[in-house]
C-alpha cells in the first residue's frame, strides 16, 4: 500500500491514528499493541481499543511474523462504557 | 549472550533511562538497560506525571527547580523527534486550614529565597486562574507558574533515542534475575537473556526496588503501595494549573489532550504489586473533586487504572551507592515524586558513578540516613 493511502486508513477512529502511525511505530520497533497505544493513544479513546486493538494486533502480525494469537492483548478496565464524574460522585452514600 | 558492559541499569522508566543518557553523555561506553517489560511500563507511565517545584525542603526545591529548567528545553537538548508535551501553566496548591496557610507561607519564603517565582495568593486570586474553582472553605493558595505536566511516555521515549544514539544498548522483555558480588563489588548480572560482566549495576527498578537490591544482597526500607488514577474525555482547554489540595488528598490536572487526569492519597490501598482498581475509589476521587471542581460532574470517565508509589520511611528517594556492595547504585524510594525530579536523578547519579563532584548534593539521601537515624521532614507531600 502507498503511504499516501497508508495516511488515509484511520486505525483508531477514536483519536484518529492513521495506519501509517501504526506502522510507522511498528518500523520503529514496537511490537506490542501496549506500546502502540502509549506511543499514539491508539486505543486510548472512548472506546477503549474496541475498534483497533483487532488491527493493530494484524498489523504487527503481519510485519514482525508473531502469530495472531500471541499478540497480547492491553489490560481491559472500566468502565465498559463512559461514565459522568457526577454520576461516580453522587454514588457514594 | 555472554559479555561485558561497563555499567548496567536494571529498569527502564524514566530514572534508568535518565542515568543511562547522562553517563554516555559524560562518556562511559557500554552502557546496558535491561527492562523486563516494555519501556515505562512501570511506575513511571502509571503515574499523574505532574511536575513542581513547589517543595518545603532546600534539597528538593533545588533538585524540582533544576529539573524543571531541563523538561524546558528536552526536547532540544535530546534531540527528541516528537515532543515531551510539557504543559507549564502552574500548580495551585489550595490550603484549608490555618496550619496549612501557615506551613505555605514558610514554602513559599524558602522557595523565593531559591529563585522560584512563587506566591501566596487569596481565594478571589485563585479563583482568577481557575475559574471553576469552588472556593468554599478555601483559606488561600500558592500558586509557581513554571509548574505543569509532562508527557511520561514521550519522555522516556526521549531519553531512550538520545541515549540509543549514544550507544547505550536497551533490552526490553529481558529480566535481570541475578546479580554476582564477590568480595563485596558487584561482578556481574544474569538476565534471562545471559550473563554480563560488569563493575556498575544501577538499580532503578521502580516499584522493584527491594527485590533487585535483594539479589545483591542489600535489604532497603522501601515498599510499594498502590495508587490509582483516573482519566476523562477530552474537552477544550479550561483548566490551566495542576490543583492540589493536600487537605482532600487530590489531585487533578488536564492535560494537552483536553482529558483530565486525577488522583488521591488513601491509607487503605494495598501495599505489594498489586495493579487492580476498586470501584471505592471511582467514587471518592470524584466526590472531592467535584465538590473542589464542580463542573467536572458533566465529564464522562474513560478509563481508570493504578500504579506504584515506591515508599521510604522519610518518602524521600535513595540515590547513592550501597554501603556494603560497591559498585551497586541505586536512585529508588521516590514516593510518588520520582518522576519530576528524575532530570536531575540522572545527572547527579550518572556523576556520582563516575566519580565527578555532583553538580547538586546528594549524599544526605544515602542509604545510610536510616541506620543513622537522619530522616529527611520534607511537609509538603502528597
Amino acid at each position: 500500500m502507498s503511504e499516501e493511502l497508508e495516511e488515509q486508513v484511520i486505525i483508531c477512529r477514536c483519536e484518529d491514528i492513521t495506519l501509517k502511525e501504526i506502522r510507522d511505530l511498528i518500523r520503529r520497533g514496537y511490537h506490542t499493541i501496549d506500546e502502540i497505544k502509549r506511543a499514539s493513544r491508539a486505543g486510548m479513546g472512548q472506546c477503549q481499543g474496541r475498534t483497533c486493538r483487532h488491527l493493530i494486533a494484524q498489523e504487527i502480525a503481519r510485519m514482525t511474523g508473531i502469530p495472531l494469537e500471541e499478540v497480547k492483548m492491553p489490560t481491559f478496565r472500566p468502565p465498559t462504557r463512559p461514565v459522568k464524574l457526577g454520576v461516580l460522585a453522587e454514588a457514594e452514600e | 549472550m555472554s559479555e561485558t558492559a561497563d555499567a548496567v541499569i536494571i529498569g527502564g522508566g524514566i530514572n534508568g533511562l535518565a542515568v543511562a543518557y547522562n553517563l554516555a553523555r559524560l562518556g562511559l561506553k557500554h552502557i546496558k538497560v535491561f527492562e523486563k517489560n516494555y519501556l515505562a511500563s512501570g511506575a513511571t507511565g502509571r503515574c499523574g506525571a505532574g511536575v513542581r517545584q513547589q517543595w518545603g525542603t532546600e534539597m528538593n526545591i533545588r533538585l524540582a527547580r533544576a529539573s524543571i529548567k531541563k523538561f524546558e528545553v528536552m526536547n532540544e537538548e535530546l534531540g527528541y523527534y516528537r515532543d515531551i508535551e510539557f504543559k507549564q501553566k502552574g500548580y495551585l496548591i489550595l490550603a484549608y486550614t490555618e496550619r496549612q496557610l501557615e506551613q505555605f507561607k514558610k514554602n513559599v519564603a524558602l522557595q523565593r529565597s531559591l529563585g522560584v517565582p512563587v506566591d501566596l495568593i487569596s481565594p478571589a486570586e485563585a479563583q482568577e486562574i481557575v475559574p471553576h474553582l469552588n472556593t468554599e472553605g478555601l483559606l488561600g493558595a500558592t500558586f509557581c507558574p513554571e509548574d505543569g505536566h509532562v508527557n511520561p511516555f514521550n519522555a522516556v521515549e526521549a531519553y531512550a533515542l538520545a541515549a540509543r544514539r549514544l550507544g547505550v544498548e536497551i533490552q526490553t522483555f529481558t529480566e535481570v534475575q541475578g546479580i554476582q558480588v564477590e568480595r563485596g563489588r558487584v561482578t556481574g548480572v544474569r538476565t534471562s537473556r545471559g550473563d554480563v560482566q560488569t563493575p556498575v549495576v544501577v538499580n532503578t527498578a521502580g516499584g522493584y526496588s527491594a527485590e533487585v537490591a535483594a539479589l545483591a544482597g542489600v535489604t532497603i526500607p522501601t515498599y510499594s503501595e498502590r495508587h490509582q488514577i483516573l482519566v476523562t474525555e477530552p474537552v477544550e482547554q479550561m483548566q490551566g494549573p495542576m490543583v492540589i489540595s493536600f487537605y482532600h488528598g487530590i489531585y487533578c490536572q488536564q492535560t494537552p489532550h483536553g482529558s483530565f487526569i486525577m488522583g488521591q492519597g488513601d491509607p487503605n490501598e494495598p501495599r505489594g504489586h498489586d495493579l487492580g482498581h476498586s470501584w471505592r475509589f471511582l467514587e471518592e476521587v470524584t466526590r472531592k473533586v467535584t465538590q473542589i471542581l464542580p463542573p467536572l460532574k458533566g465529564l464522562r470517565l474513560v478509563r481508570q487504572w493504578s500504579g506504584s508509589y515506591n515508599m521510604t520511611p522519610d518518602a524521600q528517594p535513595i540515590i547513592g551507592e550501597a554501603p556494603e556492595v560497591k559498585g551497586f547504585f541505586m536512585a529508588v524510594g521516590f514516593s510518588g515524586h520520582g518522576f519530576m525530579l528524575a532530570p536531575m536523578t540522572g545527572q547527579l547519579l550518572a556523576e556520582k558513578i563516575l566519580g565527578l563532584p555532583t553538580s547538586l548534593p546528594i549524599d544526605m539521601l544515602g542509604l545510610e540516613r536510616f541506620a543513622r537515624g537522619e530522616l529527611i521532614r520534607e511537609p509538603s507531600v502528597v
